[in-house]
């Protein structure tokens, strides 16, 4: 089923689980979301478990704060990666920081899902990849599923989490189609996990960026060179067990992101893998990132976002060493 | 559900019934007289403003549904709001719209290609609002509400500066800032609006209350008049029908002369209608009944006036040059649309810093070269 339907089958089993859980955002009920993942949530469970909030991010998120203090469960959808921000103070300075200021007496399970990420060719604000922030800020639990089958557990596990994670759906895949097996989950919400075996080179990254490196990965085969591609999911924190592994075995490690490479997600990886498997490796830990621009007007984001090339020119640098 | 606020109360000022009657309600009492001293010209130019730009409205849809734009956000049905609003300010006035307001754009002088160029993906704003050609009309934003305090903090600077209050309404500034009936529940325009009026900046907020927030009706951000909202900041705030071109025009006049004066900060919710989609990625027959389109349709804004000026005698050839004018107008940007080039992907790297940046520069650099050795590869094969 399309990623977007095992996300809304997810939430169904959630809502249907515990009448604790709370969906709440903007436009998620009669329209189900601009990307329809609640369609026909609010219908099937009512409007005091699926609300149409005001339009106020941080409102949304800051009554979230509270109706878990109530013993709710929120699940706070976020209509674009760009409109966190009005947010971000709740997130950050007080949702994040509960469990550690009422020493462990208080717990946050909430939610917060937001489309992240490019290739939909949008407007300003609409295509951005802050998973950085979150990860920079400790208390918070961050995920991003990239295939049906992850959507339609994951979104279960984070919301039975008795901590808060921030959710990251990545948009390019809401309409890709994949197996999902509803009758067993796969791995824990913070497992990391190997999509494809390989032994020269390890490519790693999340979201949207799993599928191009396994597309770059193809492409290396033809030429000869076998990646192994490691799918991060939990972005914090990281399982380093199956990535440390890979390289350990392959001795090149490529970590590809949507976000500007500054400080970032796969920096943070990069330094980590180097300080523990310094000995495994025959070439520098490359980062493949969006530039450390804004992400760009719509025309440019196919040079702005890392591709198969970009990936490929990575690896053979990295096989030169 | 409960359904949006549709009939003005009578504290609403309105002059023009939808039929196109002239008939104020009481308090549009005020007001008369501004009215009255308008030339058949001036009435005539707002129906002119509004038919131009629906028709610019409706080849822009029409693009976006061709794959020549990435998004549309239609003003159908909204023009009497933004005409009335944006024909009464004075040339030095600043504007800070939202991401609806073509038309206040293209009354202040910004050329409608630059609005398509950001809605084709091309850029994110880039006309400057200080060059007199633009008419302080600032760039569009798509996070709701940021622009108020950005318009406050301006006027704020106004205020000090003395480049408002000196008595010369030919030379005090004032702003005028926009923002939907869904934006007022952002936390941002409530910190404008204590700003506002602690400062007493000369500013009007101009809300547009369209009945809708994409699917989310305006129930759910307000159980009381958003007008009344300004009140409990301290600035006088009125309710116009936004549908009514005079209407809106009389009392957006009166409040930034007020404001410019020095008397404060004004707010006015201006009642209207989304006509259409929120934009071209919506649906809206999946939250609202084509019975309310329907009743909002009987008050379409741009008949409402055409009636009156008919009433008043306006001529048939004027209204056939109108729309030969609104048939150039979108044949136009047609064509420029169809011209619009490409961008070099060295843009990307432009502008992030104003001074040189070294992270930046590298891999403007590194970019060059990677793709450069494309061009080698395609020579050589
Ligand atoms: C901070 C923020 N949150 C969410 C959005 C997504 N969004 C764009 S327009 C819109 C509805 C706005 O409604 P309203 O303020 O009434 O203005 P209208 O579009 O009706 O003119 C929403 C939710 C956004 N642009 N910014």
């Amino acid at each position: 089923m399309p990623f977007s339907r095992a996300l809304n089958a997810g939430l169904r089993a959630a809502l249907a689980g515990s009448d604790r859980v709370l969906l709440m955002g903007e436009d998620i009920g009669p329209l189900g979301g601009v990307f329809r993942v609640t369609e026909g949530l609010q219908a099937e469970f009512g409007d005091r478990r699926v609300l149409d909030t005001p339009l106020a991010e941080s409102g949304i998120v800051g009554t979230a704060i509270g109706l878990a203090m109530a013993g709710f469960r929120p699940v706070c959808e976020i209509q674009f990666d760009g409109f966190v921000f009005p947010a971000f103070d709740q997130i950050t300075s007080q949702l994040a920081k509960q469990t550690y200021r009422h020493e462990g007496a208080l717990q946050l399970p909430v939610v917060i899902r937001i489309p992240y990420g490019g290739h939909i060719g949008a407007v300003e604000h609409h295509q951005e990849s802050p998973e950085a922030y979150f990860t920079h800020t400790p208390g918070l639990r961050v995920v991003s599923p990239s295939t049906p089958n992850d959507a339609y557990w994951m979104i279960q596990d984070a919301i039975a989490s008795p901590d808060p994670v921030i959710f990251l759906e990545p948009k390019a895949k809401y309409w890709q189609k994949g197996e999902v097996d509803t009758s067993a989950r796969a791995l824990p919400l913070h497992a990391s996990r190997v999509v494809r075996r390989g032994t020269d080179v390890t490519l790693v990254g999340h979201g949207a960026m799993v599928s191009v490196l396994l597309q770059a990965a193809a492409i290396a085969e033809s030429e000869g060179t076998s990646c192994e591609v490691v799918d991060v999911r939990s972005l914090s924190p990281v399982d380093y067990g199956p990535i440390l592994d890979s390289v350990r075995r392959t001795g090149r490690m490529v970590y590809a992101q949507e976000a500007p490479g500054f400080t970032s997600l796969g920096s943070e990886i990069a330094a980590t893998v180097m300080e523990r498997a310094f000995y495994a490796l025959e070439a520098p830990v490359l980062r493949v990132s969006g530039f450390d621009t804004p992400f760009p007007p719509a025309k440019l984001e196919g040079a702005y976002l890392p591709d198969a090339d970009r990936i490929l020119e990575a690896v053979d640098r990295s096989l030169t060493y | 559900m409960t359904l949006p606020v549709s009939s003005p109360d009578p504290g609403t000022v309105r002059v023009l019934t939808a039929d196109g009657s002239f008939a104020p309600t009481p308090a549009a009492e005020p007001y008369l007289a501004l009215i009255d001293a308008l030339s058949d010209a001036e009435l005539e130019g707002f129906y002119r403003d509004m038919a131009v730009i629906r028709a610019f409205d409706v080849q822009a849809t029409n693009l976006q549904r061709q794959g020549q734009l990435a998004l549309w956000p239609p003003s159908f049905g909204q023009e009497a709001a933004q005409v009335g609003s944006a024909r009464a300010a004075r040339p030095q006035d600043h504007f800070f719209p939202s991401y609806r307001e073509h038309v206040v754009a293209r009354i202040r002088g910004v050329d409608p290609i630059d609005i398509i160029r950001v809605m084709r993906g091309l850029t994110h704003g880039g006309w400057n609002p200080f060059d007199p050609k633009n008419g302080n009309v600032h760039v569009y934003t798509l996070v709701l509400g940021s622009q108020t305090l950005h318009a406050t903090g301006l006027a704020m600077g106004l205020a000090f500066d003395e480049r408002s209050g000196t008595g010369d309404p030919e030379r005090d500034e004032a702003v005028i800032v926009y923002y939907g009936d869904g934006a007022s529940s952002q936390g941002d325009i409530h910190e404008a609006m204590v700003f506002a009026a602690s400062y007493r900046t000369p500013q009007v907020f101009f809300l547009q209350n369209n009945q809708w927030a994409i699917s989310v009706p305006v129930a759910t951000q307000s159980r009381a008049p958003l007008y009344k909202r300004g009140e409990g900041y301290g600035m006088p705030s009125i309710a116009v029908d936004g549908n009514d071109v005079l209407a809106s025009w009389a009392v957006t006049r009166l409040a930034l002369e007020e404001a410019r004066a020095g008397e404060g900060p004004r707010a006015i919710e201006a009642l209207t209608y989304r006509m259409g989609a929120h934009t071209t990625s919506d649906d809206p027959t999946k939250y609202r009944t084509s019975e309310e389109e329907d009743s909002w349709r009987a008050r379409d804004p741009i008949d409402r006036m055409r009636n009156y000026l008919l009433s008043r005698g306006a001529s048939e050839a004027f209204f056939a040059d109108v729309e030969a004018e609104s048939a150039a107008v979108a044949e136009d940007i047609r064509i420029r649309t169809g011209e619009l080039g490409g961008l070099e992907t060295d843009a990307m790297f432009d502008h992030v810093y104003s001074d040189p940046h070294p992270l930046v520069e590298e891999q403007r650099q590194w970019f060059a070269g990677y793709e450069a050795s494309f061009d080698g590869e395609q020579e050589a094969s």
